[in-house]
């Protein structure tokens, strides 16, 4: 068989990813220039940095392009092995780099184990997924599942890196693809607007809303009163008390300070605008200043001038946000969403359970990263450090999210030669 | 494969479509429609820093340097921007102490802690050397440059005034000055504060979160540009006014010497005088809190605040009034009668002229009765007076008596001494209560009678210019052109003939030349200078006075002397004082050294407090 003819690389996508890395180079670029001029190749300076590692990248998409696909299946138990061991090999060895101990230092560089365990587990659910007469009606298919994802999970929070942790839901969107409960989703919804609502609400003024939504729920929308519905009706409500009632247990002693105090600060529970809720008012000034179409490339005053933190990794929205508007920021959105909307389409087309369940986690993880960071910048989602997918300056991140989606392209491209 | 969850699909995709507008919407709601995000970025990322123009210098007529600047460096501070700061190492650096350390923060605190205040003011450039490499350590601090005035010599304080920082009042009468602003408080500097200023400039930085200038804003786009302030030209002459204030030494009083041809002040010296760089940078408020409260009031300018009674000068302005009404003629005689009023021991006189040589009181006591009671009302003394005061009172005023001479000096540092007229001596006495009987001590110059001393130079002015007197100003032009300002310098006519106020120089000439003139300490060989003496009454000794002009014809300089309670007259202290300085003037040089030195040593003034009068003499 001629393997080399039936190669069909989906350029749109190539064309999207190539777009997001320039374009978030050019704003680590602008978000970190200074007036005083420096040597254009100063490989101290993040930009110069940055460039090396897009080199790298583009090396390792082309790379993932030349291998055979198969390897990706056959070897993701063994890629997930290896990723879980660098997990425990980071927990014993690393040191605490802002607050987290994420990070193995490699001399000049820090590689950070937990971005490759994201499309590593998401490469194990897929393998298990796809094996034959797994379904996930099956009982056993939930819990070993749950334990694919939640080993990861588990090591990651032992790094105290809650945001990178929060990622791995995401493989809830392909679960629910392949048949996990729609419930599930709604449940999470409602235990978050839960959480928020009795963290500003009087609790028993809450619990009577609770009430009174069960009651019209009884008598009002339901015409058959069955006993099954009054049943599961009381079921649900307890639930939802003793819900309420475990909030207070969970902010107070579950979540860490920094953790209770972001969200405070984000339900405008306290207004520290020099502490803790510092980065996002600093943040909401140079999206806000930028208006409609922005101060123009490297002419942002706020994010160059280090109010913003983090102002190149993880709040390098801001800078898009104030140098190109809002014409700007919608702009980015637009990028991403075609992406997403591209993977789920690749994904679609896709005629191994294998490839499309690695598509849709592929497409969830860019979407809960985007969900989480641009959400934390704008100040809709409490703080959590997580970098923006091609954008954000970094290499482990960048090499990671790019081998995930080249793993994918190449998946796609020799789809009709898997069959 | 059949798939029955492929409607799975659309939600996720709704999902993140939903997400997607979400979000747009809410960056909209920041971007678009909050303007708040964009003030806010402004107040922190923008500073405007004040381009302070420099002040104009002040020169002397010829030219001659007396004020300029020389820079200095506020240390500012934003409050919340002090981040971090080795405090220890900061006090350390600056030389201060940590209690005072707290208390200037403190007080910066108090006016804003976002807005710049100063920490530390008008550091010099040798203190800033000492820290300026260190200033990057420093969050939240900043220099900004200022200037300070510094005087060459150390004269004419009360005329070129002092500079200070704006306070409450300025601020609200204009709101070009902002807090920690300097502005003009006295003397010229106030007078012509809006020439000397300039027009501030304002700089756009931007400054990142530890306050550190990164660079301008928009390549300056904002940016005014500070106008140097105009440069003075005054009519002072440098020279002549040290030597009158060195003259002046150890002495209360003051001179004023005027060109009578232009009306410009040659000199004007107030005694006691201080150096002008007392008030000047921190040691300033102390300094001024001692000359405040010095009981000798040397921030006073006497010659423009000081109300003396004019004493024997004042004789003749009385005989000009008087031969003008030609209720004398120039040869009239009158007996120095001292049933009348007291006198010295002379001839009688049988003009004018002579009556000024002698300064006979008797004389002028009759030459006023006939100003006053010219008979125009027979049936009332009462009335008779009444209009010859009228007739009186508008004369004076015609000589630039009883009014404040617009001098471009500030107006309210200058009096209008007294001329009392009807509504005076009604308030005074009752209506038809008082006669010439009553007011006669006028005559000869005391009485109700007050005059500033530099009224008193400018009758000798008017005499000088046989009539007629340009108003007194300290400054030519200023800027570039010499520009002049409007309404200085206005000439005003007395009315009078210029034959009579040749009478009266004839008179003054005789005063210094002739013998039994009372001036005989003012004549300066080879230069024929007129003068009149005059012995002010008052409560404590008498001040010795007296004007002159010189030379009797074309006239270059025109004078008044003051020395406050001189044990002696006219003749004794201010006399021969002005002889010197008219000798000075017109030859360039003082020959006499030895009287030079006895005056300028002397310190005849009666102490202060004064207490009683020591002796009383006419």
């Amino acid at each position: 068989m001629n393997y080399q003819e039936k190669i069909k690389i989906d350029w749109t996508t190539v064309g999207i990813w190539l777009f997001l890395v320039f374009f978030g180079w050019m704003n680590i670029y602008s978000s970190t220039y200074s007036e005083t001029p420096t040597a254009l190749f100063d490989f101290n300076t993040y930009h110069c940095k940055q460039l090396l590692w897009i080199l790298g990248a583009l090396l390792v998409a082309v790379v993932i392009v030349l291998t055979e696909p198969r390897i990706f299946s056959n070897g993701a138990y063994l890629i997930y092995g290896l990723v879980l061991a660098l997990l425990v090999l980071t927990l014993l060895i690393a040191k605490v780099t802002k607050g987290a101990n994420s990070w193995i230092d490699l001399g000049p560089f820090r590689l950070q184990p937990s971005e490759f365990a994201k499309f590593a587990t998401a490469l194990a659910v897929a393998k298990y997924m796809s094996g034959i007469g797994v379904e996930w009606k099956q009982g056993r298919t939930k819990w070993v599942c749950a334990i694919i994802i939640g080993v990861p999970m588990a090591l990651v929070l032992l790094q105290h890196d809650m945001g990178s942790a929060l990622v791995f839901l995401a493989l809830v969107f392909p679960l629910y693809r392949e048949g996990l409960s729609g419930g599930i989703l709604l449940v999470g919804v409602a235990a978050i607007a839960l959480f928020v609502l009795a963290l500003l609400l009087n609790k028993f003024v809450l619990i009577g809303g609770l009430v009174l939504v069960a009651l019209f729920y009884l008598f009002v929308w339901l015409n058959k009163r069955t006993a099954r519905d009054w049943r599961r009706t009381v079921a649900v409500l307890v639930c939802c008390v003793a819900f309420v009632f475990s909030v207070d247990f969970v902010f107070n002693h579950v979540l860490e300070l920094h953790q209770r105090t972001r969200i405070e600060v984000l339900l405008g529970k306290t207004e520290d605008l020099r502490g803790a809720g510092y980065n996002v008012h600093q943040s909401k000034i140079a999206i806000g200043s930028g208006g409609f179409i922005g101060k123009g490339f490297l002419k942002g005053t706020i994010t160059k001038a280090d109010f913003v933190p983090e102002k190149h990794t993880d709040f390098i929205f801001c800078t898009v946000g104030e140098e190109y508007g809002w014409i700007g920021c919608v702009l980015l959105l637009i990028a991403y969403s075609w992406l997403l909307q591209r993977l789920i389409t690749m994904a679609e087309r896709q005629r191994s359970t294998f490839a499309r369940f690695y598509g849709y986690s592929v497409a969830s993880i860019f979407f809960i990263h985007l969900f989480i960071n641009v959400g934390m910048v704008i100040g809709l989602v409490p703080v959590i450090g997580i970098p923006l997918p091609f954008f954000s300056y970094g290499g482990s991140s960048l090499l990671a999210f790019t081998i995930m989606l080249f793993i994918f392209i190449r998946q796609d491209a020799s789809k009709n030669q898997l069959l | 494969m059949s798939d029955k969850y492929f409607g799975r699909s659309r939600v996720v995709r709704i999902i993140f479509i939903v997400v997607g507008v979400l979000f747009a919407g809410r960056l909209a709601m920041l971007q678009l429609f909050d303007s708040k995000y964009k003030k806010l970025a402004n107040q922190q990322a923008l500073r405007d820093v004040t381009q302070y123009p420099s002040r104009g210098f002040i020169y002397d007529r010829n030219g001659k340097l007396l004020v300029h600047n020389e820079a200095v460096y506020d240390l500012m501070v934003i409050p919340r921007m002090v981040k971090q700061l080795d405090t220890a190492y900061f006090c350390q650096c600056l030389g201060i102490t940590r209690e005072d350390f707290d208390e200037r923060i403190k007080k910066a605190r108090n006016y804003s802690t976002y807005s710049a205040s100063a920490f530390m003011k008008q550091i010099s450039k040798e203190e800033y050397a000492k820290f300026e490499n260190k200033m990057y350590r420093f969050n939240g601090f900043y220099i900004s440059q200022r200037t300070l005035r510094i005087y060459d010599r150390p004269i004419a304080a009360q005329v070129l005034g002092y500079v200070g920082e704006v306070d409450q009042s300025d601020l609200e009468r204009d709101t070009y000055y902002k807090r920690g602003d300097y502005i003009g408080k006295s003397g010229l500097e106030k007078s012509y504060e809006d020439v000397l200023r300039g027009v501030k400039g304002t700089k756009k930085m931007h400054v990142d979160v530890h306050s550190r200038t990164i660079g301008s804003y928009q390549n300056g786009k904002f940016d005014t540009l500070p106008v140097e302030g105009a440069n003075l030209y005054t009519t002072l002459d440098a020279d002549l006014q040290q030597y009158a204030e060195e003259l002046m030494a150890n002495k209360r009083g003051c001179v004023v010497a005027i060109e009578p041809s232009s009306g410009e002040v040659l000199a004007m010296v107030s005694a006691p005088c201080y150096d002008p760089n007392l008030l000047v940078g921190r040691v300033r408020g102390e300094n001024y809190g001692k000359l405040n409260t010095d009981i000798s009031k040397p921030l006073l300018n006497r010659a423009l605040m000081g109300q003396y009674p004019p004493g024997s000068i004042f004789k003749v302005a009385q005989s000009m009034v008087a031969l003008d009404l030609g209720v004398i003629s120039p040869s009239s005689g009158f007996v120095c009668d001292k049933s009348l009023v007291g006198c010295h021991n002379h001839p009688s006189a049988t003009s004018v002229r002579e009556a000024i040589k002698m300064s006979c009181n008797p004389y002028f006591y009759q030459v006023y009765k006939r100003v006053i009671q010219q008979g125009k009302h027979k049936g009332s003394i009462y009335k008779d007076s009444q209009y010859g005061l009228t007739v009186w009172h508008d004369y004076m005023l015609r000589f630039g008596f009883g009014q404040r001479l617009a001098i471009d000096l500030p107006l309210n540092g200058v009096q209008r001494g007294n001329i009392p007229d009807t509504a005076y001596y009604n308030r005074w006495y009752g209506k038809e209560r008082w006669a010439f009987s009553t007011i006669y001590s006028n005559s000869i110059g005391q009485g109700e009678v007050t005059v500033v001393p530099i009224q008193m130079a400018n009758l000798a002015a008017i005499v000088a210019n046989r009539g007629y007197y340009i108003t007194p100003h300290v400054v030519k032009g200023y800027g570039p052109d010499t520009v002049c300002r409007e309404g200085v310098g206005e000439r005003h006519e007395t009315g009078i003939k210029r034959e009579y106020f040749n009478i009266a120089a004839d008179g003054m000439y005789d005063v210094v030349h002739v013998a039994g003139g009372t001036a005989r300490r003012a004549r300066v060989d080879g230069l024929d200078v007129c003068g009149k003496t005059g012995t002010a009454e008052n409560f404590g000794n008498d001040h010795s006075v007296f004007i002159c002009f010189a030379p009797k014809d074309n006239p270059k300089i025109a004078m008044a002397v003051y020395v406050e309670n001189a044990q002696g007259g006219g003749g004794t202290w201010a006399a021969p004082i002005a002889g010197l300085i008219v000798e000075r003037y017109l030859n360039g040089e003082v020959k006499r050294k030895a009287e030079e030195t006895y005056y300028r040593e002397i310190a005849p003034c009666q102490k202060l407090p004064l207490t009683r009068r020591v002796k009383k003499k006419k």
